[in-house]
């Protein structure tokens, strides 16, 4: 009832005013006239009673201000009439209100951008019903020194059985696997799991069925599920695809289902779902290389999970035996325990330091830009002092004027974030397209309403934080003071001076903090680079892979003779210098780990070895890579036909074991009781197969051809990578002939990893060179701005103390001292700033530890050069408009007051 | 004039517009007269006050106006209780009656 009709009448005479307002001049002239006539009915002449009238209902215009201003649609047409003087006086003035909104967008932009990251990546929840109940299996064996042991299928079948923790557990891989017989051999992504993955993550087909326990079944038939994208682009969205058969690795399996276009798992590139069909009859405690995720009851904590499975180890190591050539004790001496996160944190890892650092960058950046508007709103409430003072005198209730400030900054901030919002649209799609790093989740970060919502929050509270700083300065005018002055600066008041001071040692300040983080990650990534990576000029080896599955050709003697006859081709294509193989490409993946026992050493009676790193390679490699010889010799091709027992070893090996490369030569190692002692023939330098920031592994080359190695007779690599080194490495061209000297050996194989030894270690080195990148960024953005600083409280007080600098000059001061005095002050501001800005830096700069690579959080080098560079750049920047000083002219000065 | 003080008792303005009118419907200067002539000018009402009061009232929906010609040809805005207002009257002048009888129970206590 009443509301309707308040909003209603409101709203009908916001749109038209001038016919509410006709309506009560209508009804004040009304009353008026009733008046004077009910005067004249008791007598009173024309003239007298209109006399008596205007008596007993007073000024009529008074009175229609006063019915006028009745009802809310005043407050917001008063709202709307100063957002009208605001723009018009924000209009007036273009230069000022560019380049303070193009400040605050800058800010504002680079906060949304990386808020809009920090959202995706590590604020949403995962896509799944009840994501919390999401666990990634991860465990943990001290006792061989493994901090992140994977899931094997010992422990999935044992947990499958006996949790009492988890509503279900599956055990998974990820990896590639080939299909043929459709033309060209292909490569595709699979995501291989036991049937629980789909339940577990509540993900139900768009078609077909789900896996169940008889998919994974090793006697039963093959099966399969296609995602989305597959099934459009190889069945072009065919419906009846459901039972049609696909030739995996040389077996048919048949299609049972279709992923939804929305399936995404641990940021998988999947184009197939393939059960893992273990047989737990034949199951050992060996083979912990897979992942396990699991659903935890409703309720049940990560704890209690932990304390599940530590429940259970000992029922694994009873029920399965321990693979050949190993005992139980072993196992029991690794000390296995669980080591469970949470799915989300498991997918996420460590990218939320790096995330939050550049929160906190950008978020420091965005101070120094309202510091600098704050300067320049001050010296816009300073001209208009005058102004503001006669309203003030003239009876303007100070709220009114302190509203009127707050508005100007609060459009300011708005229109800021308008424009910010779309320079971080632009920059996250600038982000997500360049392979500058690679954000787990990046397919979640958009713009979304979050994001709104952070970004609108943000330029509100910002504009009302910068907006306050004139307020309280300027607000509540002191009325005497500013008449007074008539507008004419008497020499400036140290009190009207301290505020911008202020903010420019905060800037300064701010700004330090900014270089010495970059400057911290200039010396990381130096740091980095001078790392021996275990390669050199990267930028001219290729690398490719394949795999020769175990359905196309049998023999292991075979598979490495076709090897061979590819390497041959390859070898032979015009610029190549030299080519090899091995099983794992430095900082390419594929890596293995097991115990190596040396001869000369002595282990206590069924007990572990220490794990290596091993690689299987041909001749060739360490000449192709570019990695040392330290002692030794090579393999040749001769030992590798034979299958002769050898081995290599990498430096950090060789002095671990035996003190010395020189040492290693001759000492005899081998994996398994069973096998051949191999004899150590070379030592070579060590690589940095994890990254380059990370720790050389110690590292164990066996020939790519062995007899009797891990308890098997024969031991052949089947999925290897040709390593060439060629000054045509990664053109269009050698790609060609690569594929063709391949095929021409097998034409069913299919090529992965196509890529440059380069791009491998750019990868390696990604995320440093995106955070020095983004912090570089935000401190050539914070040093510009403090600069500006600087720049803008000199130049203004020059401006201001013209007359004085006349006068001065007129007496006969020297320019110098003059010009001296403004630098000065410039130069106390700035070391004020430095001064804070170090201990600031000190402080935070720990927290950027995990970023750093051999370079302290706390480096003097850093600090000291980045100091100077500061106060050197504020020294410029006084100067500057120091000597503008020096070119007034004392008549012309005085005269212009 | 006297000193006596004949401004309207604070917050009763409503109730006096909404009495007068449940008499019959009239115009601004209509209402402010009849108020004048039945409290026998206790009470002045302030034009300003009146003409806002009305808006008020209107806006709350106990009132209703319209423009029309009087009796003697000229145009005024006549007024009219509606039944929100009718019942807005009751509940206000049972409450000013409970009021003002305390006030004057206290006042003729004797110690």
């Amino acid at each position: 009832m009443s509301i309707a009709r308040q909003l209603v009448r409101g709203l009908r005479n916001l749109l038209r005013r001038k016919y509410a307002d006709e309506d009560i001049a209508d009804e004040v002239d009304s009353f008026f006239a009733e008046a004077k006539a009910g005067f004249e009915a008791r007598g009173l002449t024309a003239h007298d009673a209109a006399r008596a009238a205007r008596i007993r209902v007073g000024s009529t215009t008074a009175l229609r201000e006063q019915v006028r201003s009745y009802g809310w649609e005043n407050l917001v047409s008063g709202m709307l009439q100063e957002m009208r003087y605001t723009l018009r006086r924000l209009r007036a003035t273009p230069g000022f209100t560019l380049v303070s909104i193009g400040t605050l967008a800058l800010g504002l932009g680079a906060t949304t951008a990386i808020f809009s990251v920090i959202n995706g990546v590590l604020l949403k929840p995962l896509p799944y019903a009840h994501p919390e109940q999401l666990v990634s299996l991860w465990m943990t064996a001290p006792g061989v020194k493994i901090e992140d042991l994977n899931m094997g299928p010992s422990v999935y079948f044992t947990m499958a059985d006996d949790s009492r923790a988890f509503q279900a557990v599956s055990i998974w891989t990820s990896g590639t696997t080939s299909i043929t017989g459709n033309g060209q051999p292909e490569q595709v992504s699979a995501i291989f799991a036991s049937h629980e993955l789909l339940p577990i993550l509540g993900v139900k087909p768009q078609l077909g069925r789900l896996f169940t326990a008889a998919d994974d079944d090793p006697k039963g038939t093959r099966t399969v599920m296609l995602s989305d994208g597959y099934w459009r682009s190889h069945f072009g969205g065919d419906h009846s695809v459901l039972g049609r058969r696909l030739l995996i690795e040389g077996n048919p399996v048949s299609i049972i289902g279709l992923l939804p276009p929305s399936f995404q798992f641990m940021d998988q590139k999947a184009d197939l779902l393939i059960p893992l069909r273990f047989d737990p009859a034949k199951t050992n405690l060996g083979v912990f290389s897979y992942l396990g995720v699991g659903r935890l009851k409703p309720g049940v904590t990560l704890k209690q999970a932990d304390a599940d499975l530590a429940r259970m180890l000992p029922l694994v190591l009873q029920r399965f035996p321990p693979p050949a050539g190993y005992t139980v004790k072993m196992f029991e001496d690794a000390r296995i325990a669980p080591n469970f996160r949470l799915l989300k944190d498991d997918l996420v890892g460590d990218i939320g330091n790096m995330l939050w650092v550049l929160m906190a960058t950008v978020g420091i950046v965005l101070l120094i830009a309202c510091a600098n508007v704050a300067n320049l709103l001050l010296v816009r409430a300073e001209t208009r002092q005058q102004e503001l003072a006669i309203r003030a005198a003239l009876g303007a209730a100070w709220t009114r004027i302190a509203r009127e400030l707050l508005f100007e900054s609060v459009t300011l901030g708005l229109v800021g974030g308008v424009v910010g919002l779309g320079l971080s649209w632009t920059a996250l799609k600038l982000l997500l397209a360049s392979d500058l790093v690679r954000l787990p989740r990046a397919h979640n970060i958009h713009i979304d309403a979050w994001v709104l919502l952070f970004a609108m929050a943000t330029s509100i509270t910002v504009s009302v934080l910068f907006g306050l700083i004139p307020v309280a300065r300027y607000g509540k005018p002191h009325i005497a003071d500013a008449l007074r002055g008539g507008g004419r600066p008497m020499s400036p008041s140290r009190d009207r001076h301290r505020v911008r001071s202020l903010l420019v040692v905060v800037q300064v300040a701010l700004a330090l903090i900014l270089l010495v983080t970059s400057g911290l990650m200039i010396r990381t990534f130096r740091n980095l680079h001078d790392v021996d990576p275990g390669f050199t000029n990267p930028a001219q080896i290729q690398t490719v892979r394949i795999a020769i599955p175990d359905e196309q050709v049998k023999e292991p003697e075979r598979v490495m003779r076709m090897e061979q006859a590819m390497l041959a081709k390859i070898s032979a294509i015009n610029g190549v210098r030299s080519a090899s193989i091995t099983s794992s490409v430095t900082m390419g993946g594929y890596e293995a780990n097991d115990p190596v026992y040396a001869e000369d050493k002595s282990y206590r009676e069924g007990t572990l070895a220490p794990l290596r790193r091993f690689k299987w390679i041909a001749p060739g490699y360490f000449k192709t890579m570019g990695q040392r010889m330290l002692a030794g010799r090579d393999l040749t091709w001769a030992e590798i036909d034979n299958q002769r027992p050898l081995a290599l070893v990498s430096e950090n090996t060789a002095r671990e074991m035996w003190g010395s490369p020189q040492a290693a030569i001759g000492k005899r190692i081998r994996v398994n009781l069973k096998d051949d002692w191999c004899e150590v023939i070379g030592v070579v330098s060590d690589e940095h197969t994890d990254g380059v920031d990370k720790k050389a592994p110690t590292i164990v080359y066996w020939p790519l051809f062995q007899k009797k190695f891990e308890a098997a007779p024969v031991n052949v690599q089947r999925s290897v990578a040709f390593v060439i080194r060629t000054p045509r490495a990664g053109s269009l061209s050698f790609r060609d002939e690569l594929r063709n000297a391949i095929w021409s050996i097998d034409a069913n194989l299919p090529l992965a990893n196509v890529e440059t030894v380069e791009a491998l270690y750019n990868r390696s080195l990604a995320r440093t060179s995106f955070t020095l990148i983004m912090l570089a960024i935000a401190g050539g953005m914070a040093l510009l701005l403090g600069i500006v600083g600087i720049y803008g409280v000199i130049s203004y007080s020059v401006s201001q103390r013209t007359r004085e600098i006349g006068i001065r000059l007129a007496l006969g001061a020297p320019i110098a001292q003059v010009t001296t005095a403004f630098v000065r002050s410039g130069l106390i501001l700035s070391a004020i700033g430095c001064a804070c800005g170090l201990v600031a830096a000190l402080v935070l700069a720990p927290l950027m530890r995990s970023l750093l690579f051999s370079v302290s959080p706390s480096d003097p080098l850093t600090y000291v050069a980045m100091a100077v560079a500061l106060i050197f750049a504020a020294a410029l920047a006084s100067y500057l408009p120091a000597r503008r000083a020096t070119k007034i002219d004392p008549v012309e000065a005085l005269r212009a007051e | 004039m006297n000193n006596t003080n004949t401004d309207v008792i604070q917050g009763t303005l409503d109730m006096l517009i909404l009495k007068t009118l449940s008499l019959e419907p009239m115009h601004g200067f209509g209402i402010a007269r009849r108020i004048e002539q039945i409290t026998q000018n206790v009470f002045k009402v302030n034009a300003g006050s009146l003409l806002t009061a009305l808006q008020r009232l209107e806006r709350n929906g106990w009132l209703d106006s319209e423009w029309r010609v009087t009796e003697n040809s000229r145009r005024a805005k006549i007024y009219r209780l509606t039944t929100a207002g009718r019942k807005q009257l009751q509940s206000e002048a049972a409450d000013w009656q409970r009021r003002s009888d305390a006030i004057s129970r206290l006042l003729k206590a004797q110690a």
